[in-house]
């Protein structure tokens, strides 16, 4: 195939593209690829060359091959969700969008897994093993629409991490497209496998860098028998904090522990309506599941140690509905908090649980030096925190003082022996702090394995790091 | 002077923060999976054209077109972002840029817009023939013989999905005021508002919105001849024609008099809310308009906020058990956001059971004038609103806007035939009439209904 014309940059790939997936599975029209420029993370944004869309792995792979032959970057896109610019694409870039690979494949009741295509929604996931009275635990609070392609790409969390861990713990397989285009199938349905190096786990939370992946084999779980839910009211943001800790030291693995401060639980039940008190400080909602006695005598203990911190008041929620109800109003946290300023620039820094109050501390000292509206909720029970800066873009005065307090949020937490993302990954937006964390041999070890398996640098290439 | 994106209030815009928890709500975007089908993508476009770095072109009003504008995003977004305004400003620039002008479109919204849904009494008189047409045997006539044929096509493909006009118009069922007969101390007084197409075909229902608020102790004022609501023209990007319509609305309905103003239809009561909104530049109305606004209840919001009598058991016979499943009119549940009132009328009525279907509040494709301008998509989602309402195996399907209720009524009509196992289509209010009149007919002291041939 010939190479791109000087002139018209990308012409010859375009034009191979459409011959390989068909015209209209290629774009390249303002109209149809400005929506490509950005994912949910704030202020980035950059337009693609083209946006394509891939039905099956054979295509990916004719993808890769034809952009590698054009010297063309590929950024490998889900839902565009993501929180660290991992699905913005670079310069010149391709956008390979998988949502259209969303077929679950094969529900397994025998093995408890499920084999689904890249692009299917966490949801729908999560659903078709309820349906079969099974459990896929990692619940992002995208999970409505964020796919399990990305969720596999940036490991993500989600609000049962304490006890159910995050998507790392749950696949089993995956079929990834390397970089020349090659097909391959890493892991099995096997509970133990040590054929080989564990590669399956290298792309997990590899951020699109390393390869394309197709399909994903999870592991299921039987449904918990019974769940409480309780949500926990503060007048002081510390009692809440030393509430987990007691919790934990309780010996006590909730599945849900979640947190929110007062300017969010003002958006959520501004968006929600479903009665959280705009009075309190801080609110936990803490979940318990498994045996019905289990999850009981759990929830028990729970608000007993509550009440014990200073809690206000504990309310147990009535219903599944509402215990449903309370989860969703969690999930659409991040969101909601975009009602009070233009631009919503969340964090994801996690320290080790012992250090939540003294982070949290840290955070309310950081907003007050540098004049900043922050919010913060988060996954408590991980010691995950998502202080969220609620600024205007325009005021460039002002997002002058976002980087500085963004800075100070990363040297508190590595501080504190924490890293700089949980769960969101590196991307764009944490590309600048990560050899701070990692220090120059593990961080120059990243680039090692990226080099081989991807020589040419154009898999979402300057994301994580600059080669 | 018309709003353009670029004279927003950009905040508006920037308060999408691309999370992206509108796009499986979304329709059109569930059709084809591609982010410019998505609120998510139609907002970055619109933002694209406040920033200057698109223009408005034919693809970007193609695209609006496209969007339902059945505001399913606005109820997903936690961002609270106000989609409505942004669709309504879009598709004004789209007209005011004149990127789709073509001939026969130039025809048929001067025709629709200009002409036929400013004029109420053109329009009955047009809704007349029709009625002529129909009832004359001259449509079947024209059927038998294929006469229909040599309508053009797009007519011919409508011809049979024209709704079925009534005999009777509102204001020959309605009286301008009429009292409850047991006047309560301080009655209520409220106006309801007739709508256009509820007027032409679905007469009986303004007739049973009126009965259930005599029934509630109301003195319901209806003005026999009404303007249209304006809705059509904001949604078609006809902002001064929506504006012109509204001030009449307000010359002839002072809402200082009443307590409430009624709507029954989903579509006009989501657009005549925002009057305050629509009128907020106009010194003349403004205050009018405010009034308006607080005042203006859907019949279910207004019943349920008034604490509705709960019909009792009729005492003629046996209650008549019925399972009914509820519809909701995108402009009811996510312009509006009624959703849980129509439901509390149903459960209230004695005998019914109400079974929920799935994707409820999913648009059936109906959106204005959308099926005649989108056939391909609205007859898609038309479609999949069937399935799911047959699913339920109710006897009664329950919906509380004109548009929604042709819709469905008309895929029933394609699938089923006219068979006795398909389920009917209502508005809830009528059930709840009948449910009163049931009462009544069993002897028992009730607010007041009035049967259709006692009024005018
Ligand atoms: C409201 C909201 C709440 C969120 N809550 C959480 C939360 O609770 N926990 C959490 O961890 N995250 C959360 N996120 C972040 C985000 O949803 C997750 O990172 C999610 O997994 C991204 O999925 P996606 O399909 O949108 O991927 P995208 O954003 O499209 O892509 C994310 C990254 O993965 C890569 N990628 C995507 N698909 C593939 C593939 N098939 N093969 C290779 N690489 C791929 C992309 O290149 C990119 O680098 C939230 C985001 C939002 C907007
Ligand atoms: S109005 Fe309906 S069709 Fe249009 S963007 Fe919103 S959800 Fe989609
Ligand atoms: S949910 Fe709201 S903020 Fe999120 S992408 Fe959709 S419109 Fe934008």
């Amino acid at each position: 195939m010939n190479t791109p014309a000087p002139s018209a940059p990308g012409t010859a790939l375009i034009a191979a593209l459409q011959t390989s997936l068909g015209a209209d599975q290629v774009l390249t029209a303002s109209e149809d690829i400005i929506p490509y420029g950005f994912d949910g993370t704030a202020t980035l944004k950059q337009r693609p060359l083209a946006v394509v869309f891939a039905r099956n792995a054979a295509q990916v792979s004719a993808v890769l091959k034809l952009a590698r032959l054009h010297h063309a970057p590929v950024v490998t896109r889900g839902s565009g969700t993501g929180l660290s610019g991992g699905s913005v694409p670079s310069t010149a870039a391709i956008v390979l969008c998988l949502v259209k690979m969303d077929r679950i494949l094969e529900l397994d009741t025998a093995n408890l897994t499920l084999r689904a295509e890249a692009g299917a929604i966490t949801q729908t996931i999560f659903d078709a093993a309820s349906a079969a009275g099974l459990f896929y635990p990692p619940d992002p609070g995208s999970m409505k629409i964020s796919t399990i392609g990305g969720n596999v790409a940036e490991n993500s969390g989600g609000l049962r991490g304490l006890k159910y861990g995050v998507t790392r713990d749950y696949v089993m397989g995956l079929e990834v497209v390397l970089a020349d285009g090659s097909i391959c199938w890493l892991g099995s349905k096997c509970v133990k496998d040590v054929a080989g190096y564990n590669l399956r786990d290298l792309f997990v939370g590899s951020e699109g860098t390393l390869g394309v992946i197709t399909q994903v084999l999870l592991k299921l779980l039987p449904q918990p028998a019974a769940r409480q839910t309780l949500l926990a009211m503060f007048s002081r943001m510390d009692s809440a904090a030393e509430t987990v800790s007691a919790i934990i030291a309780a010996k006590i693995i909730p599945c849900t522990l979640e947190f929110l401060d007062r300017k969010t639980i003002r958006c959520v039940e501004d968006f929600t309506h479903v009665g959280l008190p705009l009075d309190a400080e801080a609110i936990l909602l803490i979940e318990t599941d498994g045996h019905p006695a289990a999850a009981t005598d759990e929830a028990l203990k729970i608000e007993d140690l509550c009440r014990l911190h200073g809690a206000t008041s504990v309310k147990r929620a009535a219903s599944a509905s509402e215990a449903a109800l309370l989860a969703t109003a969690r999930r659409s946290a991040f969101s909601a908090l975009a009602r009070l300023r233009p631009t919503t620039i969340l964090e994801d820094v996690t320290v080790p649980r012992s250090e939540l109050a003294g982070m949290i501390r840290d955070v309310e000292a950081i907003a007050l030096k540098h004049d900043l509206n922050i919010a913060t909720f988060g996954h408590f029970g991980d010691g995950n925190l998502h202080p969220t800066i609620l600024t205007d873009e325009r005021n460039t005065a002002e997002m002058h003082r976002v980087e500085l307090a963004f800075a100070d949020i990363v040297s508190a937490t590595l501080a504190r022996g924490g890293t700089i993302t949980g769960e969101h990954g590196v991307g764009l937006a944490k590309k600048p702090f990560l050899r701070r964390q990692l220090g120059d041999a593990s961080y120059d070890l990243l680039k090692l394995v990226k080099r081989s398996l991807d020589p040419d640098n154009l898999l979402n290439p300057g994301k994580i790091f600059d080669l | 002077m018309i709003k353009k994106l670029a004279d927003i209030d950009y905040s508006i815009l920037q308060q999408c923060m691309h999370c992206g928890m509108c796009l499986p709500t979304c329709p059109t975007y569930v059709e084809t999976k591609e982010e410019r089908n998505s609120p998510r993508g139609r907002i970055a476009l619109m933002r694209a054209i406040a920033d200057g770095e698109l223009a408005v072109s034919k693809s970007f009003g193609d695209e609006m077109y496209y969007c339902l504008g059945c505001l399913a995003c606005t109820t997903a977004c936690p961002a609270g972002v106000n989609y409505s305004e942004l669709f309504e400003v879009a598709r004004a620039e789209i007209e005011e840029k004149g990127v789709l002008d073509s001939p026969k479109r130039d025809a048929i919204r001067w025709f629709a817009l200009r002409l036929l849904f400013t004029r109420p009494r053109l329009l009955r008189f047009v809704g007349r023939l029709l009625w002529l047409w129909q009832v004359s045997g001259l449509q079947t006539f024209a059927r038998r013989t294929r006469l229909v044929k040599l309508l053009p096509g797009n007519l011919r493909r409508l011809e049979p999905q024209a709704p079925v006009i009534q005999a009777k118009f509102s204001h020959q069922l309605i009286a301008p005021v009429e009292k409850p007969v047991a006047t309560p101390p301080a009655p209520r007084r409220v106006a309801v508002l007739t709508g256009c197409v509820q007027d032409l075909v679905f007469a009986d229902i303004n007739r049973a919105t009126v009965d259930v608020l005599l029934a509630n102790g109301c003195e319901v004022h209806t003005p026999p001849v009404q303007p249209c609501c304006g809705s059509l023209h904001a949604h078609n990007g006809d902002t001064g024609t929506a504006r012109e319509l509204a001030r009449r609305q307000l010359d002839l309905i002072d809402p200082f008099t009443f307590d409430a103003i009624i709507s029954n239809a989903g579509g006009c009561g989501s657009h005549l809310r925002h009057y305050d909104h629509l009128l907020e530049n106009d010194p003349a109305y403004r205050e009018r308009a405010v009034e308006w606004s607080r005042k203006l209840k859907d019949v279910s919001e207004y019943l349920v906020e008034i604490g509705f009598r709960k019909p009792g058991a009729s005492a003629a016979g046996p209650v008549e058990n019925v399972s009914v499943t509820y519809h909701e009119s995108c402009h009811l549940c996510h312009g509006q956001k009624v959703s849980k009132q129509p439901r509390e009328l149903l459960k209230a009525i004695p005998g019914v059971e109400l079974r929920e279907c799935a994707e409820a509040s999913w648009c059936c494709g109906s959106a204005g004038i959308y099926n005649i301008t989108q056939p391909e998509t609205a007859g898609w989602l038309q479609e999949r609103k069937l399935g799911h309402l047959l699913a339920t195996g109710a006897q009664v399907v329950a919906t509380a806007n004109p548009g929604c209720h042709l819709q469905i009524e008309n895929s029933l009509k394609t699938t089923r035939g006219s068979t006795a196992s398909a389920p009917k289509i209502v508005h809830p209010v009528v059930l709840l009439a009948n449910a009163y009149l049931a009462e009544e007919a069993s002897g028992r002291p009730t607010g007041n209904v009035i049967p259709p041939s006692n009024s005018v």
